[in-house]
């Protein structure tokens, strides 16, 4: 299971690194080709998202490359054939993030069952509350999947106790308040969320959201187990091309 | 947060975790109101002395005699405040915000009367102020932005997605999960997750209240049949509201485009095309692919093309407790001319809609039978695009005159 893997990995290793990329942005072959880099360069799992028309939770550049993918003709089913690809080619766990329609519409049970047929270990569903999630929840236990939840920092203390006990594999708590993207200040302001985090929850903790260098990385170090690398490789994709994500992902830790 | 919000299979609230708090915190707060006289009073004496509540019941005479039917009522929103129905919800999220302790609001807008109504109500109550307006819109509802900005709100078109209503949804909730502690999104519609349908009905309820009172006055009786446009289905939430027995048929009117056979249009209860899906935060028929991904949409209305519609309508559809019909833009701007020429009145294009497909009704009426027709909003807002569609050749000539002036 995904838990065991990641603290089987920490003990070899100070801090994880989960990469995320937009399936099928530029390209599917670009897209392909970008995780072939991550993974060369020792990335510990990624999420693969599946894009959606109206990505509420993310900011400019995984927005627009969402619609970039679906312009350019991303579909759920080769999503999945991609995901498929992924998983017998690499030996990292990997994760879909997608929106809750593209589950709802696919329906909820099948798609876990494809999930799972597929080798995907989790799934993290931005808006997808457990209140609302009970047959999503079901489908994934199930199918021996990790429905992974988010911690905010407007999050109460019972209730991140309460999403701990509902989530599976980590916990993802993101860094600051606002969509993907924006800046994080990776500094003590941090420092009593990410200890209120650690108190609260049981499972490993992952720390996303405006993730973007070497400094960012050794802050969260001892703090989290995993940091999130997310929009910052699209933008290196957007600027250098598909080729220079491997030399970012080299010198982060 | 519990799960809440259903209205049968439709509603809900499918929130980002960082906002879960934001709507705790809504929900307590609106609860508060709703379980308080001293509210309703404050907002129905604001909406007396600040807009022109309550708006008259109009009998449109002409139109009657013309059809020769059922007689026709109009119930005139477009002389609230701002020139429609919008105000109503808006007043009432301003004092829930002025009780809340917050500074800035923020609205998403389509035709631009939410954004005009939001705008308005935070010059009056102090607040900052900025309206999301897909660039599609800002360019159909120009007289409209320019009125936002001269009341002092910042008005950011939106170029992501289709550039129109959904897509400045899109971006006002991301404004919000950012700005939560300062800031409240004045939600335009009976749309979204909990408790938004819910309270912005609640609001707009103060149109039917209004208009059961006026005509049970006037006519000693019932109408037969209610007729509303909708989009997100505000307005239509309104003054059902007013109507809860069986006996009065309500009537909900969507955007038929250039026809349902055509795909471009906006008509997700009375077409085949939409399906339950879930999408900015619930629940609801959404027009939408087999994948889950939201179609483009069309109307000749900025406030009716939408893709979703309020989960409540999505229940009395289902449970046929309102009939959904359609009106195309041709259809509507025919509608337009005629009450225009007969009653001296101007609609919204977004009410034009309630008023085609009443006029196709009428006719088959009788007599004694009678009709209310909920004039949503004002058309002068429209006058760009209502001069097009006439193809007014004055009209044409004036813009060109105008523009060499500017160039000059
Ligand atoms: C005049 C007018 N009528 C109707 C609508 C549609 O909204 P709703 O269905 O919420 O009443 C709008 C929306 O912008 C509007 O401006």
């Amino acid at each position: 299971m995904l838990e065991s893997y990641i603290k089987q990995r920490l003990q070899t290793k100070d801090i994880l690194l989960m990469t995320h990329i937009v399936i099928g942005y530029p390209s599917f072959k670009e897209s392909m080709q970008v995780v072939e880099q991550m993974v060369d360069a020792g990335v510990d799992m990624m999420e693969l998202q599946i894009p959606f028309s109206e990505p509420m939770a993310d900011g400019p550049v995984i927005l627009k490359a969402n619609q970039d993918a679906l312009k350019k003709g991303a579909r759920v089913n080769n999503c999945f054939k991609f995901a498929e690809d992924a998983v017998k080619k690499f030996k990292i766990p990997f994760l879909f993030m997608s929106y809750y329609n593209i589950l709802f519409k696919y329906g909820v049970e099948k798609f876990a069952e494809k999930m799972a047929e597929t080798g995907l270990k989790g799934a993290i569903v931005p808006d997808l509350p457990p209140e609302e999630g009970k047959d999503y929840a079901i489908s994934m236990g199930k199918n021996h999947l990790s429905p992974i939840y988010i911690i905010s920092p407007t999050t109460c203390d019972q209730r991140m106790t309460y999403l701990a006990s509902k989530g599976s594999g980590f916990i993802y708590c993101v860094a600051r308040k606002g969509v993907t993207g924006g800046q994080t200040e990776f500094s003590g302001g941090l420092e009593d969320y990410l200890k209120k985090c650690r108190r609260a929850v049981n499972l490993p903790l992952a720390v996303g959201f405006g993730v973007k260098n070497r400094a960012d990385v050794e802050y969260l170090t001892g703090r989290a187990d995993i940091a999130v690398i997310g929009s910052e490789t699209i933008r290196i994709v957007n600027r250098d091309g598909s080729g220079a994500v491997g030399e970012f992902l080299k010198n982060l830790r | 947060m519990i799960k809440r919000g259903y209205y049968g299979n439709f509603g809900g609230a499918f929130l980002p975790e960082v906002l879960v708090a934001t709507f705790d915190e809504l929900e307590e707060q609106f609860n508060k109101i709703k379980n308080d006289p001293d509210f309703w009073q404050e907002y129905s004496s604001i909406m007396s002395t600040y807009s022109s509540r309550p708006t008259p019941l109009t009998f449109a005479e002409n139109l009657t005699n013309y059809f020769g039917g059922a007689k026709i009522y109009i119930k005139r929103e477009d002389l609230n405040h701002t020139g429609a129905h919008k105000a109503n919800n808006v007043m009432g999220q301003g004092l829930l915000v002025k009780r809340m302790g917050k500074t800035r609001v923020i609205a998403e807008t389509g035709a631009g009367q939410h954004g005009v109504a939001t705008a308005t109500m935070a010059a009056k109550f102090g607040f900052d102020c900025t309206i999301y307006m897909g660039e599609v819109d800002v360019k159909r509802q120009r007289p409209n932005v320019f009125w936002m900005e001269q009341m002092g709100a910042e008005v950011v078109p939106v170029t992501d997605g289709t550039m129109i209503l959904k897509d400045a949804i899109n971006e006002s909730f991301r404004d919000w999960v950012t700005n939560m502690d300062t800031t409240h999104y004045v939600l335009g519609t009976a749309c979204g997750p909990h408790p938004f349908p819910e309270m912005v009905s609640y609001f707009q309820s103060i149109i039917g209240k209004e208009a059961r009172k006026q005509i049970l006055e006037i006519e000693g009786k019932l109408p037969l049949r209610v007729f509303a446009c909708v989009g997100g289905g505000s307005n239509a939430m309104g003054i059902f509201a007013g109507f809860p027995e069986k006996e009065v048929e309500c009537v909900g009117v969507e955007a038929g485009g250039r026809g349902l056979d055509s795909g471009e249009h906006a008509s997700r209860l009375c077409a085949e095309d939409a399906s339950v899906g879930v999408a900015q935060g619930y629940k609801t028929y959404f027009l939408q692919d087999d994948d889950g991904q939201m179609k483009e949409t069309h109307s000749i209305a900025a406030g009716l093309d939408y893709v979703g519609v309020s989960p409540i309508l999505s229940q009395m559809h289902d449970q046929g407790r309102a009939r959904f019909e359609s009106a195309t833009d041709k259809e509507v701007v025919e509608a337009l001319k005629l009450t225009m020429t007969k009653e001296g009145i101007i609609p919204a294009l977004e009410s034009a809609h309630a008023f085609a497909t009443a006029f196709k009704e009428a006719p088959r009426l009788s007599k004694d039978d009678i009709i209310i027709i909920n004039q949503s909003g004002r058309g002068d807002k429209d006058i760009f695009t209502i001069a097009d569609a006439i193809d007014d050749p004055e009209w044409k000539k004036f813009i060109i005159e105008k523009a060499r002036e500017y160039n000059a």
